[in-house]
């Protein structure tokens, strides 16, 4: 699960961690209240949306007048903001962040993942903040230093420090620096982050070392214990299908194909996805429906792969194992007459009672394409498809 | 012979009484021998029953010393199942075998560092489990697609192990252990280390790989099969068309950073004399093709 910058800074602040004064504002109004607030002469206006690059995009700016704070929250407030993450329908800003302007003479980068190697946290620094840690990694990566924490024994200050002289962090700032690295680790640790990202964490004219930026993905496997954290979930930046999708616990994210596509299992669905693309169409999205397979949840799955118009036809691929093939047909049916399919279907079922749920798709009477592997499954949706788009010319 | 379990294999079941852990006991204990090697179950709250006449003990370590039991199956619930592994780790089990889904990363983060320096083995978590087929099967896998053979099979996703069997059995080529080693980021055994298994297997022939999307493990199995690998191995990696950023069912199955791409992990693979497939239905044709 991800959360806004503004929320991160909340989260930071718990742990001690510091970082520029500032408030979450759904308005103009409340964007001009919020720098009367603030106080001095500089602030800074940023769209809160669930992407990087909000930058480049036209969605932060430093206002040095309240009537330039007035005049960005109205110009980014509402705006479709475009940047290398959020694709080109980019994303509609419903939130700002208006802070304090801060007096930037450095700008460093810190980050904590799980490392799967060492299978432990993982704090990685580098003396190039304000860009993007993979452009690092990939122009200059001996400018990137990580090191493993110790699950029992923390972060040590040896580390802290050790990390924060590598990336030029001078020695009047090391302490601040190792209670801001402590606390970002607590933080990682007690709200089960699965990433986090102060990009950058600044260095001002004052000593003072602050998290100018910050990004948070946590733990979904985690998140029962913690409520808090669930609560600062923004449905508005989520695709609707995957927010229907869980309601019904199936696994679902949207793609950019025309070929919708059922299957059981992660790996499997993966896999049915990477057929359709190896024999020239593209997947309109990744559905796992899970082990237990129900009626109820095939019909969903088809009516949640239908809402999308691009979906030009479907390619259900099951492998019965416990779940038994005629059961998934029988599902396949019901689904098919209750949403009036009329995109052409094909199934391919392997494993327990096989035969029997063939005959009964053959049974239906319903326009049901049979298949006998997952290639065979893929090229034949991928020739219905096109044989539509040329009747359809 | 076979890796990890045989039909002498003797088994403890953590969560025997869930709905989930009583279901797939019954299937275990119908298959092949597994009405030898299911000896116990565990729940502290029902000790001294039984389930179907399996006996059900207060902790892993009484079930351990009463009946020989050597490996531990667990089913209990995401937020119990690290401290259910800590229990049998403690218990000094050869093999873990956790097949509960959706385990907190920082839980596993903990037992693995409990872990260090212990004889115990861990598979998983959020795996299929293992089954060697016509002796013994311990998870979720359906044990009738199976049959014995020569063919080790290791992967990171439970259907699509399935469908790799599925093809191997059509072409007639039976395993001599199927290892689901789960899409969890944080985990016990990796490819690298089933691999050995099956390198130093008699049994085993050649091994088909099933990987995908995120981490780098099948890269560093894929390196250490070309120093040492004596047999043959085809691999799979599912995710070519995953887009970055997306978590894929799986917490592990996630491109992030750049990094763990299907295309870099197929290319490393092909560069360290492994045959990959882009095509998934054409895993087992493949294998028979090197044997």
């Amino acid at each position: 699960m991800n959360i806004h910058e503004y929320q991160g800074k909340e989260i930071l602040r718990r742990y001690g961690v510091a970082t520029p004064r500032g408030y979450p504002c759904f308005s103009v109004a409340e964007a001009d209240e919020a720098a009367r607030k603030l106080g001095g002469k500089v602030w800074v206006v940023k769209a809160q949306i669930h992407a990087g690059g909000r930058g480049k995009g036209g969605g932060v700016k430093v206002a040095k007048s309240l009537d330039d704070v007035h005049q960005f929250a109205s110009t980014i407030l509402g705006m479709t903001l475009v940047t290398h993450q959020t694709g080109p329908e980019g994303r509609l800003v419903k939130r700002l962040l208006v802070e304090e302007g801060a007096d930037i003479r450095k700008e460093l980068y810190v980050g904590m993942v799980v490392d799967r190697a060492t299978q432990r946290v993982t704090l990685i620094a580098s003396s190039e903040g304000g860009m993007e840690i993979e452009e690092v990694a990939a122009h200059a990566p001996e400018k990137i230093h990580k090191v493993a924490i110790d699950p029992v024994d923390g972060l040590s200050d040896s580390q802290a420090d050790g990390i924060s002289r590598k990336i030029g962090v001078p020695e009047a700032a090391l302490a601040q620096a190792r209670a801001f690295m402590h606390g970002l680790y607590r933080a990682f640790v007690e709200c089960d982050a699965s990433l986090a990202e102060i990009n950058p964490l600044i260095l001002t004219g004052e000593g003072k070392v602050l998290a100018l930026d910050a990004k948070f993905n946590f733990d979904s496997n985690a998140l029962f214990r913690h409520p808090d954290i669930v609560a600062m979930r923004d449905l508005d930046e989520e695709d609707p299908a995957e927010i229907e999708a869980s309601k019904f616990d199936l696994s679902y994210i949207s793609l950019n194909g025309n070929i919708g596509c059922l299957v059981n299992g992660a790996g499997l669905a993966m896999a049915t996805m990477d057929t359709i693309k190896l024999f020239g169409a593209e997947p309109a999205n990744f559905l796992d429906v899970g082990g237990g397979a129900t009626t109820q949840k095939v019909t969903e799955a088809f009516k949640l792969m239908l809402k999308n118009p691009a979906v030009k036809g479907i390619l259900v691929n099951i492998f019965g194992g416990i779940m038994r093939c005629d059961t998934i047909a029988e599902g396949v049916i019901a689904a098919a007459r209750e949403v009036k399919l009329g995109v052409p279907l094909v199934v391919r079922m392997k494993g327990t009672n096989e035969d029997v749920g063939k005959r009964l798709l053959k049974a239906s009477g319903l326009p049901i394409i049979s298949a006998d592997n997952m290639a065979d499954a893929a090229q034949k949706i991928v020739a219905a498809v096109n044989a539509q788009g040329t009747a359809a010319t | 012979m076979s890796i990890l379990i045989d039909q002498n294999t003797k088994v403890v079941t953590q969560g025997i009484t869930g709905k989930t852990g009583a279901f797939h006991t019954r299937l275990c204990r119908d298959y092949a021998n597994g009405k030898a090697c299911f000896v116990a179950g565990v729940n502290p709250n029902k000790a001294g029953e039984n389930f179907e006449g399996i006996p059900i003990f207060g902790g892993v370590k009484e079930a351990k010393e009463r009946t020989g039991a050597t490996v531990s199956v667990i089913y209990v619930p995401p937020p119990f199942a690290a401290s259910a592994i800590d229990e049998a780790v403690d218990a000094g089990l050869d093999l873990v075998i956790c097949i509960t889904e959706g385990v907190p990363v920082r839980d596993m983060i903990a037992t693995r560092k409990r872990m260090e320096g212990k004889k115990t083995l861990l598979i998983g978590p959020n795996c299929p489990g293992v089954i060697t087929p016509d002796e013994i099967k311990i998870g979720i896998m359906p044990g009738h697609i199976h049959k014995k053979g020569r063919i080790g099979v290791v992967s990171r996703s439970g259907t699509l192990t399935y469908e790799a069997v599925g093809q191997l059995m059509e072409l007639g080529l039976g395993q001599s252990t199927c290892v689901g080693i789960g899409g969890d980021p944080v985990n016990g055994l990796k490819h690298i280390d089933v691999m050995k298994m099956f390198n130093s297997d008699p049994d085993t022939d050649a091994v088909i790989m099933v990987g995908e999307i995120g981490g780098d493990d099948e890269e560093t199995c894929a390196r250490w099969i070309k120093e040492n690998m004596k047999k043959p191995v085809v691999g799979f990696i599912a995710g070519v068309t995953a887009p970055p950023g997306k978590r894929m069912g799986h917490a592990g199955a996630i491109i992030s950073g750049g990094k763990g791409t299907a295309q870099e992990k197929l290319a490393v693979m092909e560069a360290c004399g492994i045959k990959v497939t882009r095509n998934p239905a054409e895993m087992g044709k493949l294998l028979k093709s090197v044997l």
